[in-house]
């Protein structure tokens, strides 16, 4: 049997309410998986290496406060475990509330809501490096005030050695696991309730 | 020498619209001429290569290809479960809680054309989502995708008892939860990788 990563963190086996009623989206299904697959099981990683995929894709859940943190650790640990614990360890002063962040000039401001602009400190620079520093304060930038996005952002990207394809597959990454994580919080709560 | 961003110098939208914007990104796209089979095939439907937006994320084509597979899914297979209206309506909703005028536009749009209902859609863009709706699956599909949307998620039982008490099967509840989260997906790239260009003068 091949592996369903949310059935895994729902809690969903073959023959269960919820597998019959995912079955009735069958392509939302193969792909959400497909998709963790092409990003965390790529065979590709000229662009962004497995433990930068691994460290964003942790950083992105253990932000949004999800459940499924210690699945996403365990992927980071097995890979680099001093990577796993300087992450764990800058996580409190990064963690927060979201969504919040600027709308542009115009009638929208008077919903500008303000909000933490986290960005590593130096141990933690130290410890991962700045490409991938400059990494992990967009995805902190992505998980909670995706609003506040700008040209700037991305050339912050660049300039600490991102490729444009580097960056496509990061946002992707921090974009997708936004979703998955929301998929397995909503069919976790349904189970509850059927 | 590091690439650079891509800076325009048109006035992008600042309210949020149901009119047709268009979208240019802030970096640069995979040219038409360097587009190869595995591109087409992250593309996904031809037509895509003329899209900015779809050109740049073909940069990584397999994840393109996986993310546009699940949105068809999530949104246009209609096999029972949620009205197309209501499935639009949680990908707007969620795209009016973070703030992306872009997507709110597309999807508030289409909410608008399944539902003949333009005046409520405008009441969920104008005065955002606690706005009033009298119709108990509408109130309970927003609220639900605005739950979910928040970090951490305020999403919870109280939430699947507010869609079933309006009618919603459990079919139906698995596409709020799946629309207002791919939303959560796509919100991310166009707010991040671009910018929304002004509708085009009728």
């Amino acid at each position: 049997m091949t592996t369903d990563v949310i059935d895994q963190l729902v809690g969903i086996a073959p023959g269960d309410a919820l597998d019959t009623l995912r079955n009735q989206r069958p392509n939302a299904r193969a792909n959400a998986q497909a998709s963790f697959d092409a990003l965390l099981n790529s065979d590709e990683l000229e662009h962004a290496s497995q433990l930068e995929r691994l460290a964003i894709a942790y950083w992105t859940i253990a932000l949004s406060q999800s459940p499924v943190t210690p699945f996403y650790r365990d992927l980071l640990a097995a890979e680099d475990e001093a990577v796993a614990a300087a992450l764990e360890t800058a996580l409190p002063d990064a963690v927060t509330t979201g969504p919040y962040g600027d709308y542009p000039e115009g009638p929208l401001t008077t919903e500008n809501a303000p909000g933490l602009h986290w960005e590593p400190d130096a141990s933690l620079t130290t410890s991962v490096g700045p490409r991938l520093a400059a990494a992990l304060a967009h995805t902190h930038l992505l998980v909670y005030r995706p609003r506040d996005s700008s040209p700037d952002a991305l050339q912050a990207l660049l300039d600490a050695g991102w490729s444009t394809t580097g960056i496509v597959t990061l946002s992707q990454l921090v974009a997708f696991l936004s979703f998955q994580l929301r998929v397995v919080a909503g069919l976790t709560v349904l189970k509850g309730e059927l | 020498m590091s690439e650079h961003v891509i800076r325009h110098t048109f006035e992008a939208p600042n309210a949020f619209t149901q009119a047709e914007l268009g979208w240019e990104a802030w970096l640069e796209p995979l040219p038409l001429d360097e587009l190869t089979e595995r591109h087409y095939a992250g593309l996904v439907d031809k037509g895509r290569a003329n899209s900015p937006y779809f050109r740049l994320l073909v940069r990584d084509p397999d994840i393109l290809g996986a993310r546009t597979r699940t949105d068809n899914d999530i949104f246009y297979n209609e096999k029972g479960g949620l009205p197309r209206a209501q499935r639009e309506l949680s990908a707007a909703a969620a795209s009016r809680t973070n703030g992306c005028i872009f997507c709110a536009s597309v999807h508030s749009r289409f909410a608008s054309h399944h539902s003949k209902r333009h005046d409520d859609v405008q009441r969920l863009l104008d005065d955002g989502t606690s706005a009033p709706q009298e119709d108990p699956q509408w109130r309970a599909v927003i609220d639900a995708s605005v739950a979910l949307t928040r970090t951490p998620r305020e999403f919870g039982a109280a939430n699947v008892r507010e869609l079933r008490e309006a009618g919603l099967d459990d079919l139906a509840i698995i596409d709020a939860i799946h629309g207002a989260a791919f939303f959560n997906w796509a919100n991310r790239l166009m707010l991040s990788l671009g910018e929304p260009t002004p509708p085009k003068e009728s």
